[in-house]
């Protein structure tokens, strides 16, 4: 024989590295595959039924239409700006500094809750107010406020069916009335979301109507005491109601009249509202923002909201900010409101997505150039 | 014959311990966050600003002890190729382990965000208010995230395949629990 063969003392050798090489590669691979594994889960990746922020701004996008740079829910709006004069009666409920006496500063946006930066103003749309309230010390609460205390659905999950169902078909250009039908069987809150909306008269202007925090929040005292509230933004200007029935009238004369007459107040004077602060008493539902608090509840005037000017999106401060209301001061916290985390993640969605778009054109103001670039007292 | 690995110096160890699980934890939690909206996102968020923060300082203790302390040599039968490797990714370990919580950090401060920690405790902003800056370091943070989590991946497969494989001491060198003897 050429070779003498392998003694059985090296072929077991052999045999033992080997066994060690495919082992530990055996180990290595399923280490690292487990942890990828673990991670694609964690990041939504085997779970398409899990909602994202961008899962909702994909659903508003294929309700509302793209408008690159907008916003992806209350794209029609401007900014404006202003100070906040805390009376300190708000002191007792919360430490927050904006509530000490004096004087805070302020910017925020009003907005129409449609689905277009260019729909015309005469809707029957809920409105919203959003502010960012900068203290002194340097803490920040911004709140985005709507002009109907309620919302329509208490759950994201809702939320999405419900832009779902009311998502326009591309050939009628309106949505399938079975779907919507469906929806609203299954939802009593959101019939009577929209029964509210049917028989409230709508303000006659931004400056003359009222805004509502929608969800609960939680006020801390300096002892450390929570309090379920929720607050409003209620207007000094008398309430006049728009006639529904002349909605089309109006557009026609002026797409943009809501937003000029904000304009055209807001050069003749500062507009104000009173931040009043209602408290939960035992037993409110502080986790559905579709269960509103009865009338009898504590309400506590805490100060004065002066908005001196309004200025369009591309010239003010609040395109490129997200009113998220779980940017919040101590002295305020989150309620367990499933809504604000939900909130939260679609507004820093359509903040990613607008500001990778690049600033839009402006509006209102860029379809119908119409408005002041500014209007300054 | 076996001879006793050296070993990374004790603060290099104690630091390397201590980030590992934090900075694993911060990568699901970062990927887990966008992944939600239930009320997960809420507490996920206001984890990951504060143990960004920590790590931010953790790294540029690691960093700093990595120029005090040399780490032990790799073992000199390691191939070519592997010993450039093992040099390369943890370079670029270091790198991404300091961009992360500077691009988080940043791309808050960009998006006008308060870069709130906890109890009202906030950093302040390092990047101007801009959009496009914005969305530009918030698409780094992101993808930097995904290298980072696939490089921790190599470094762990590596790691083992010095214990399992090789079974050259480098594992025990950062574990010395695990034996310190080359075989």
């Amino acid at each position: 024989m050429p070779f003498s063969s392998p003694s059985p003392q090296s072929l077991r050798r052999l045999w033992r590295r080997r066994r060690r090489v495919i082992t530990g590669l055996g180990t290595i691979a399923l280490s690292v595959g487990v942890l990828a594994l673990a991670f694609a889960w964690t990041a939504g990746w085997l779970t398409p039924s899990r909602l994202s922020g961008a899962d909702v701004a994909d659903v508003l996008e294929r309700h509302n239409g793209e408008h690159p740079g907008f916003r992806r829910a209350h794209e029609k709006g401007v900014c404006v700006v202003g100070y906040f004069d805390s009376n300190g009666r708000g002191q007792a409920l919360s430490k927050a500094t904006v509530f000490a006496p004096g004087r805070t500063p302020v910017f925020g946006r009003f907005a129409l809750a449609v689905g277009s930066p260019y729909a015309p103003d005469g809707v029957p749309a809920p409105r919203s107010l959003a502010l960012d309230f900068s203290a002194a010390d340097g803490s920040t609460w911004r709140t985005a406020m709507n002009s109907v205390p309620l919302f329509p659905v208490g759950n994201v999950r809702d939320f999405v069916a419900l832009q779902r169902a009311t998502t326009p078909d591309p050939v009628t250009g309106k949505p399938d009335p079975a779907r919507v039908a469906a929806f609203m069987a299954a939802h009593p809150e959101t019939r009577a979301f929209n029964a509210l909306m049917a028989s409230r008269p709508i303000a006659s202007s931004f400056a003359n109507g009222g805004y509502h925090s929608i969800n609960a929040f939680r006020f801390i005292d300096a002892g450390g005491t929570a309090r379920a509230v929720r607050w409003s933004m209620l207007p000094e200007a008398a309430f006049s109601a728009l006639d529904r029935g002349r909605f089309d009238a109006m557009n026609a004369r002026d797409r943009d009249f809501l937003f000029n007459d904000l304009f055209a107040r807001l050069r003749r004077e500062p507009q104000r509202w009173h931040l009043v602060v209602t408290l939960a008493a035992a037993g409110d539902r502080t986790d559905n923002a579709t269960v509103q608090w009865p009338a009898s509840r504590e309400r506590i005037d805490v100060g004065t909201l002066v908005i001196e000017r309004a200025l369009p999106e591309p010239a003010g401060p609040c395109r490129d900010v997200t009113f998220d209301p779980l940017v919040l001061p101590p002295g305020i916290a989150a309620s367990d409101d499933p809504l604000l985390s939900a909130r939260s993640a679609v507004y820093a969605a359509s903040l990613r997505r607008r500001s990778g778009e690049g600033p839009h054109p402006g509006a209102p103001g860029s379809a119908p150039a119409t408005l002041p670039q500014e209007s300054q007292r | 014959m076996s001879t006793p690995v050296p070993l990374f110096h004790a603060r290099a160890r104690l630091l390397h311990w201590m980030m590992a699980p934090l900075v694993v934890a911060m990568l699901f939690i970062g990927i887990g966050m966008l992944s939600t909206t239930s009320s997960a996102y809420a507490l996920l968020l206001a984890i990951h600003k504060p143990l960004g923060t920590a790590i931010l300082v953790l790294v540029l203790l690691r960093i700093h002890t990595r120029f005090r302390h040399r780490p032990p040599p790799l073992p000199s039968d390691l191939p070519r190729l592997q010993r450039r490797a093992a040099t390369l990714s943890h370079w670029l370990l270091y790198a991404l382990l300091l961009l992360m919580p500077v691009s988080g950090w940043a791309m808050l401060s960009a998006a006008g965000y308060p870069v709130t920690l906890l109890a009202g405790i906030r950093l302040p902003p390092i990047a101007p208010h801009d959009a496009g800056l914005f969305a530009w370091l918030r698409g780094a943070h992101h993808w930097l995230a995904l290298l980072l989590f696939a490089t921790f991946l190599l470094h762990l497969a590596a790691a083992l395949f010095h214990a399992l494989v090789r079974r050259d001491g480098v594992l025990a060198s950062m574990a010395p629990w695990l034996g310190r003897r080359r075989r």
